[in-house]
């Protein structure tokens, strides 16, 4: 390869990657700003019903609501598949037992209340990733993901066949969180481009019910920004190194130092936390939770937000996120393709962009790095 | 208990049938992955297309209930040749669509198996969307009877009748059972003399070995790699007639759990080893046969993941050990 390929990619970047250094070169209380009109903005998005974006068969604060679940979801998942390269295809499992967690003890065995309920089905979650991955996470990489494909079945088929856990027909009743009622929110109704208020379409603040939704969606987004900001925090920080080496080559990480074993597991219970967590929020949103709602299936949609957007990468996983959630719900007259859709586009991504959508920098950089490598070996080990 | 003890020869008859289909598929799952180290996770819808081949291709003849016992001959043989057909061609088309461009890229193998989910799901899907796709190309009235339903059981025509055989134990043998148990040995025979005898199975025995020494001997592996394919798909074919005499339905979604199971045991026998997917076979059509009796059929399922689970944490290279490589006798 000679010096003037390597401009040429280069070039090729340059307007990403100047904008990206504008963002960065921002002085810190405009960026501050910057993100607290974003996080107003998401937070105003079902009050505001914009055009085009909504939803024009459903709810839109039950769509928001759906995508902002599977960005919690994409960002657990990020974890485990992402930093630390584990693939886990049986993450819908965790996010059943939190789901379950929540629903037995507020409704199907005791009464307790949500927020009791809750870090108690969260923790479930957290002992589950700990009691599934103890075990499993010293097995090769492709077993992992079998190993991991079968504790999820095995987790709805231990619900469709248990009397206690309401079996095939689910639990009904879910308790939700508690409500305070405050103040009520109108909502806006656009004409041609025109925005007028509208009275009696209001949403109360926190007022949580299974007939507005809106307020879930607040939760979660709250939730969400928590998880970022955590998720931050640790990508940072010690572990978060820890889990690149791991996934870039254990055995030269286990030799510096690095306990990848223990991190491997810190990062399957983590996952399994915010996997936990977003279950329990569906199960108190829902307020009927069945084993329908835990098939394989989401597990390769979780996947699939993953994967699409760019494991690795917490920004490019929210994207895919809300591509894979939002499409659907958008255009819901071709909602029985969107599995052929997703099949087939997990395939041309595989093959074509098997980073995802928006890649990690680190990754970008890595690869770089391989193709000088490369070219000079010129001519070297084709498969190895 | 008791009922296990009473049922044994009837929960192990009809244990080993099971087995054998899981035996079969299992040997695609194994030689893909004795030849490329790749979990060929759409294997399970290769076996799915066969099974539709089988059913619609007796539809067609008008096959039914009653028939003389030429015409079942007839009927049988021409499903398993529909099958084996058409899954070998969907074998061939998955390599050539999902598989070959990453292999040339030497892409990580999470990427692979990534792309192998998608096939899966897109396959699967395509049978289950049928009706709608046939509309959309304008053949919808003309392919009624094969398109409708699409996502419910599509029956496969009772050509055979169920006759007991002779007497085990205090089980009758039936002539399905009989049919399925041989007819998957005969395959299976087949299949471990040509990979161990013929100048093919020599290749794919030395691509699994070391793929760059063999491309250097002369062999040429991408052709390989798609006869490997091939012949996966041919096995899954076989296995599907043998499940729709069997089980008697085939739906799109069937494919997942019967290749989930079928894994299972490859890597019970050991994957890569093909006498092992066998052994492995018959290992867990018995295991969940006698399972499900201890603990209730619901729990089937589960029995089969549990040893899925439990057999990659203590052995993990399965009974038989892990090698295409070494087939030879």
């Amino acid at each position: 390869m000679s010096d003037t390929t390597t401009e040429q990619t280069g070039a090729s970047h340059a307007s990403r990657r100047s904008f990206r250094e504008r963002v960065a070169g921002l002085p810190k209380p405009v960026k501050l700003v910057a993100w607290v009109l974003l996080a107003v903005l998401l937070y105003l998005l079902p009050i505001i019903n914009p055009p085009i974006l909504t939803t024009p068969d459903i709810d839109f604060g039950g769509v928001l609501l759906t995508v902002t679940l599977y960005v919690l979801v994409a960002l657990g998942l990020n974890i485990v598949v992402g930093y630390a390269g584990l693939l886990d295809l049986g993450y819908v499992g965790f996010y059943a037992v939190g789901a379950y967690g929540v629903a037995v003890l507020t409704s199907q065995q005791a009464s307790w209340p949500f927020l009791l309920a809750l870090p108690v089905a969260v923790l479930a979650a957290l002992v589950s990733g700990v009691i599934l991955g103890a075990p499993t996470l010293r097995v090769r990489g492709d077993y992992l993901a079998i190993v991991t494909l079968g504790f999820g079945e095995i987790i709805r088929l231990i619900a469709v066949n248990s009397e206690s856990l309401g079996a095939a027909s689910g639990i009904p009743g879910v308790g939700t969180p508690p409500s305070i009622e405050l103040f009520d929110v109108p909502k806006l109704v656009w004409d041609g481009g025109v925005a007028s208020v509208n009275v009696d379409d209001t949403s109360t603040f926190l007022l949580f019910s299974v007939v507005d939704l809106i307020p879930y969606y607040w939760l979660t987004l709250t939730v969400v920004f928590l998880v970022i900001w955590a998720d931050i925090r640790i990508k940072a920080s010690r572990v978060g190194r820890a889990w690149e080496a791991c996934r870039e080559d254990e055995d030269a990480a286990e030799l510096m130092g690095v306990p990848t074993f223990k991190f491997k597991l810190l990062a399957f219970a983590m996952g399994a936390f915010i996997g936990g967590l977003s279950g329990a929020l569906y199960a108190g949103k829902q307020g009927f939770i069945s084993p329908n709602s835990f098939l394989l299936l989401f597990s390769i949609l979780f996947i699939a937000a993953v994967v699409v957007g760019g494991q690795g990468n917490r920004w490019g996983v929210i994207v895919g996120a809300v591509l894979v959630a939002y499409l659907p719900e958008r255009f819901r007259e071709f909602t029985e393709w969107r599995v052929l859709v997703f099949g087939i586009a997990l395939m041309l991504l595989a093959s074509f962009r098997p980073q995802g959508l928006l890649p990690p920098r680190r990754t970008v950089r890595a690869r770089k790095l391989e193709e000088r490598l490369g070219a000079l070996q010129e001519g070297g080990d084709r498969r190895g | 208990m008791d009922f296990l003890l009473d049922n044994f020869v009837a929960l192990t008859v009809t244990g080993l049938s099971l087995g054998a289909i899981y035996a079969l598929v299992a040997l695609g799952y194994t030689l893909v992955y004795g030849v490329l180290q790749l979990i060929n996770f759409a294997h399970s819808e290769v076996f799915m297309y066969g099974a539709f081949a089988a059913t619609w291709t007796v539809y067609a003849m008008g096959g039914r209930a009653g028939a003389s016992t030429g015409a079942v001959i007839g009927y049988l043989l021409a499903a398993l040749v529909a099958a084996m057909a058409f899954s070998g061609l969907i074998a061939l088309l998955l390599e050539r669509v999902a598989y070959r461009r990453l292999r040339k890229q030497n892409a990580p193998r999470l990427i692979a198996l990534i792309s192998a989910i998608g096939a899966s799901f897109a396959l699967a899907e395509l049978m289950g969307l049928r009706d709608k796709v046939a509309d959309f190309l304008g053949l919808g009235e003309a392919l009624r009877p094969y398109v409708r339903g699409a996502r419910n059981s599509s029956g496969f025509p009772e050509i055979i009748d169920t006759t007991p055989l002779f007497t085990l134990g205090d089980y009758d043998v039936t002539n399905i059972d009989l049919l399925v148990i041989t007819s998957a040995l005969v395959m299976m025979l087949a299949l471990d003399l040509f990979v161990a005898r013929t100048r093919f199975g020599r290749g794919i025995r030395a691509v699994a070995q070391d793929p760059e020494s063999a491309s250097l001997m002369g062999v040429n592996s991408d052709r390989t790699v798609q006869l490997t394919f091939l012949l996966g798909g041919l096995m899954a074919g076989a296995a599907a007639v043998l499940y729709v005499v069997k089980i008697g339905s085939i739906r799109f979604d069937t494919g997942f759990l019967l290749g989930v199971k079928a894994f299972t045991a490859a890597v019970l026998g050991g994957i890569g080893n093909l006498r092992g997917a066998l052994l492995g076979g018959f290992v867990l059509g018995l295991a969940e046969n006698y399972g499900s009796a201890l603990i209730g059929t619901e729990w089937r399922d589960v029995v089969a993941f549990t040893l899925l689970v439990v057999i990659l944490l203590f052995r993990p290279t399965g009974l038989l050990g892990e090698s295409l490589a070494k087939a030879r006798t």
